[in-house]
């Protein structure tokens, strides 16, 4: 695939939007053609709750995947892959249903045009029987992959239903670390924010900060997640934070409202608050350019 | 002068030892503000609690249907509410304000809303 410049990119991505460069450096696009070297964009979803039912906030909460679904398919250039960073379903205490949702999740989003799909798990997802469900439809809830030279790592901080990454875990990404040279580009996928975003919502991760200081060492780390419903960036050190926004409901900014309650919807301006997001990776500056996507086109 | 300064310190180590054994006394004399609380999906009952800044707590809460977490973060206190024994939390609040808690352990459809609040006054 020949290397393509920002403009061109933008164009072929379809929607326009707000592009958030992640990662040091300027915004300025690759100018090096290297031979070999290309771009590639991927698209995270989050925070879809299939099967949720609250028609406050969202009295389309049976259609909204489907919408996404044909955005997605609808972008002009298709991604290389397509992750969901958690919460696919919306939890309930019945295993059966349970398994009921994520199979019709998983029927839905087989119409996505990408096969190349990585999913993880949120807490609505596997909190109440440690992942066992999830396992059975999507796989390993934690593991590694390298796409175009960037290894990509998906840790699981919602299985512990204590909101843990846990011991075991950690062990498991020290010897997935060792392997990468400290100026390896690597990018973290999870459920949950890894820093203290706002505890009191619990928005955090209990051992998170181990989390951090293993990753500390590494030059060119970024981590994307989910669980807030809201686009969020922060940086910790050198390492930037991207939440993505849900599929489902919006929640307040933190501690912005006394209660972290979903966003009412708002008939004047359905989907609001909703939405997916391009991912660039540009090889040659080491850092993304992010596009947020709204569901539905204004 | 040697001598003069060591009755100094010998003074000064002797009225530090009093007041350290008059603040234990004044302590010792505090009464405990005991507050009971279960906590079953959704919800912590009571969901409010009110305390006085300087007066010792012991907050003893219950679990009456599972594994729940207690967690105030501002307040630096958090405990794991197994189902059935008592955790007992003990601190003295050294500063007013509402700090909300919340359950911090998964617990299903409603965990998001198991919450509540200590408002400390002076």
């Amino acid at each position: 695939m020949k290397a393509i410049d920002r403009r061109e990119f933008l164009k072929l991505a379809g929607i326009g939007g707000v592009v958030f460069a992640s990662g040091l450096g300027s915004m300025a696009f690759a100018a090096d053609k290297k031979a070999g070297m290309e771009d590639f964009f991927f698209v995270q979803l989050s925070d879809t709750h299939w099967g949720f039912d609250g028609a406050k906030a969202n009295p389309d909460a049976r259609g909204t995947l489907q919408k996404a679904v044909a955005a997605v398919n609808s972008l002009q250039k298709q991604p290389d892959f397509i992750v969901f960073t958690g919460d696919l379903t919306q939890t309930t205490d019945d295993p059966q249903e349970r398994r009921k949702r994520l199979g019709e999740f998983k029927e839905i989003i087989s119409q996505l045009k990408v096969k190349n799909i990585r999913f993880m798990p949120g807490e609505h997802d596997a909190s109440l029987d440690n992942g066992a469900a999830f396992k059975e439809f999507f796989g390993d809830t934690h593991y590694t992959f390298n796409h175009k030279g960037i290894n990509f790592i998906v840790l699981d901080n919602v299985s512990d239903p204590t909101a843990s990454v846990g011991e075991a875990q950690l062990l498991w990404l020290g010897t997935v670390l060792k392997k990468f040279d400290t100026n390896d580009r690597i990018v973290i996928f999870t459920h949950r924010p890894l820093f203290d975003l706002y505890p009191q919502w619990d928005w955090a991760t209990r051992d998170g900060a181990k989390v951090m200081d293993m990753l500390m060492p590494y030059r060119n780390v970024t981590i994307f997640y989910g669980h807030i419903h809201q686009e969020h960036h922060h940086v910790t050190a050198h390492i930037p934070h991207h939440a993505a926004k849900s599929l489902i409901f919006p929640l307040p900014a933190p501690g912005s409202v006394p209660k972290r309650a979903p966003v009412l919807w708002d008939p004047a301006m359905p989907y609001k608050g909703l939405g997916f997001r391009g991912i660039a990776a540009e090889k040659a500056k080491k850092e993304f350019a992010i596009t947020e996507y709204p569901v539905i086109k204004g | 002068m040697k001598k003069k300064n060591a009755w100094s310190w010998l003074t000064l180590v002797f009225l530090a030892a009093l007041l350290g054994v008059w603040c234990t006394s004044v302590m010792a004399d505090q009464p405990t503000q005991v507050v009971k609380m279960t906590a079953k999906r959704y919800e912590y009952t009571p969901n409010e609690i009110t305390l006085k800044k300087g007066t010792p707590v012991i907050l003893e809460i219950t679990a009456l249907d599972r594994l729940h977490g207690f967690n105030c973060p501002d307040l630096g206190l958090r405990a794991d509410l197994t189902q059935g024994t008592p955790a007992t939390i003990r601190f003295t609040p050294q500063k007013t304000g509402r700090f909300p808690f919340h359950c911090d352990i998964f617990c299903g459809d409603g965990h998001e809303e198991m919450a509540g609040a200590i408002i400390v006054t002076e």
